[in-house]
């Protein structure tokens, strides 16, 4: 039951987002706008790591294409309470997991095209990557969508309005980014920005995706980034679940 | 028999200003088949209450059963039973109808194949079967709210429940949707709760009426019976009736006393 109302919810939410295509479109422009026009600044500079500097800026904006995407995606469902969509579902017997999950799937999979695309037009602009190490950063992508999906919705059904909402979610992402060291790699920065930037899980993901880059798979990183990608997904879908059996919303 | 039954049904919010009881306590019992309405003033708790009886909101005292499924322990089971159709109606502007009324049916967990022929059968009944294919924005209020509805028949419940439908419409859709309401109680047997700020509305369709008010029951009884013993006589209107029972009528001139 579970899977067949995930699906079902999933297959609505997809059609929904094959429907505004500009819309699908327009996630990518911000990172897109890094890579050409911020990309370019880093190609002859010393950034510590191993490869070139596409090497260590892509994953670094395919991350950042999911903080801020998926961290809005609470705002469809502030729209569809106000539209009285969320209750006449919750209302029938569809399993209230799935209301949460067909929609962070829905997430994970426009924003991992949004990742092929920018990956492709990274390639254009001379990134070369191992392919191996390229789907791992999809599955990062993935995974980190479905986490901040999960909490960008729970939070959605906790709020009144947007206004609310748009505020709270500017006010997490921008240090959110900022301090896992999307842009630029924390290698380079002083040892207090670095010890703060450790406890910011977003920065074990980064690190992670740039050692796929570079085709060193087992490395400490890679695990780190995978127990917290995997740690922290599970506790947002729990938050997520929690909140979508008992939200009186 | 009771179809619906309440006893003591309460909801308290726990706010910054600390609890408000929005419902105080509903004893209420609906016979199979009947047509209720449930009436009250503005804040009065009915869109509370509904909620309760639909398992979209927790009771915080009391208990109730709806189509033999107690609200606390089988939810699920009230929510395969009931129909609800709220205020906002609930359906998305850039869809199409069939899409909406199909997917509706599968999350009542038919098939895709017994989906689809009950999107047909359902627009059939309620007259939507020409604007399958438009997107519910592109209908108009009195076409949405049959929409609406017929998405709370998808599973042809026993109990269907309505809040405030004919607000917003124009009277000939008014008049269609008492008829559409009559029709699903003579037809299927459907029970129908329906809350209304519209006197004529509750006169007209109801069997029964339950007023509250400030949470509690304060009245029950037929239209008529309601009439003569709060209004003074059976040719009260039903307006004077309920600003009796509720006490919110204009204040006379003189504060002093009337026996009645």
């Amino acid at each position: 039951m579970l899977l067949h109302d995930t699906a079902l919810i999933y297959g609505r939410y997809l059609r929904q987002s094959l429907r505004s295509r500009f819309a699908l479109l327009f996630g990518v422009l911000m990172p897109l706008l890094y890579l050409l026009f911020f990309g370019p600044l880093l190609t002859g500079l010393p950034l510590g790591g191993r490869g070139s500097s596409w090497q260590v800026l892509v994953p670094g904006l395919l991350l950042q294409l999911g903080l801020f995407g998926a961290s809005f995606a609470g705002f469809s469902i502030i729209i569809e309470k106000g539209q009285g969509v969320v209750e006449r579902m919750r209302v029938t017997p569809v399993s209230r997991l799935a209301l949460l999950l067909g929609r962070v799937l829905r997430e994970a999979t426009v924003f991992v095209f949004q990742a092929v695309l920018l990956v492709v037009a990274a390639v254009a602009m001379g990134l070369r990557a191992p392919l191996a190490g390229v789907l791992i950063g999809f599955g990062f992508v993935a995974l980190l969508t479905v986490s901040l999906g999960s909490l960008s919705y729970a939070l959605a059904m906790k709020v009144h309005t947007p206004q609310e909402f748009g505020p709270l979610i500017n006010a997490m992402t921008m240090p959110s980014m900022l301090l896992s060291g999307l842009m630029l790699p924390m290698s380079l920065a002083p040892v207090w920005l670095d010890v703060l930037s450790h406890f910011m899980p977003f920065r074990y993901l980064v690190d992670a995706v740039r050692d796929a880059y570079v085709g060193s798979y087992a490395t400490d990183h890679m695990l780190y980034g995978v127990l917290v990608a995997l740690g922290f997904a599970a506790l947002a879908v729990t938050v997520g679940t929690r909140v979508f059996r008992t939200a009186g919303a | 028999m009771a179809v619906i039954s309440a006893a003591g049904l309460a909801r308290t919010f726990q706010t910054k200003r600390g609890p408000v009881e929005a419902v105080r306590g509903i004893d209420l019992t609906v016979r199979e088949g009947e047509i209720l309405g449930f009436l009250g003033p503005n804040g009065a708790g009915k869109t509370t209450t509904l909620r309760m009886l639909t398992t979209l909101l927790a009771p915080t005292g009391g208990a109730a059963t709806v189509a033999g499924h107690d609200l606390a322990a089988d939810p699920a089971g009230v929510r395969r039973a009931c129909g609800y159709v709220a205020q906002s109606g609930g359906v998305d502007a850039q869809i199409s109808v069939r899409e909406e009324l199909v997917t509706q049916g599968r999350l009542y967990r038919l098939t895709k194949p017994q989906a689809i022929d009950r999107a047909e059968a359902l627009a059939r009944d309620l007259g939507l079967t020409d604007l399958l294919d438009r997107k519910t924005s592109a209908l108009s209020g009195g076409q949405r709210r049959r929409l609406d509805i017929a998405m709370a028949l998808t599973h042809r419940p026993k109990v269907l429940f309505l809040d405030e439908p004919t607000t917003g419409l124009d009277p000939g859709s008014r008049a269609d949707l008492w008829d559409l309401i009559r029709r699903l109680r003579d037809e299927h047997g459907t029970t129908v709760f329906l809350t209304t700020h519209y006197l004529d509305e509750a006169d007209a369709l109801s069997d029964r009426l339950v007023i509250v008010d400030k949470g509690v029951v304060v009245a029950e009884g037929t239209p008529t019976a309601l009439k003569l013993q709060h209004g003074g006589s059976i040719d009260a209107s039903l307006q004077d009736t309920f600003l009796a029972i509720t006490g919110r009528g204009p204040a006379p001139a003189d504060a002093a006393p009337v026996a009645v």
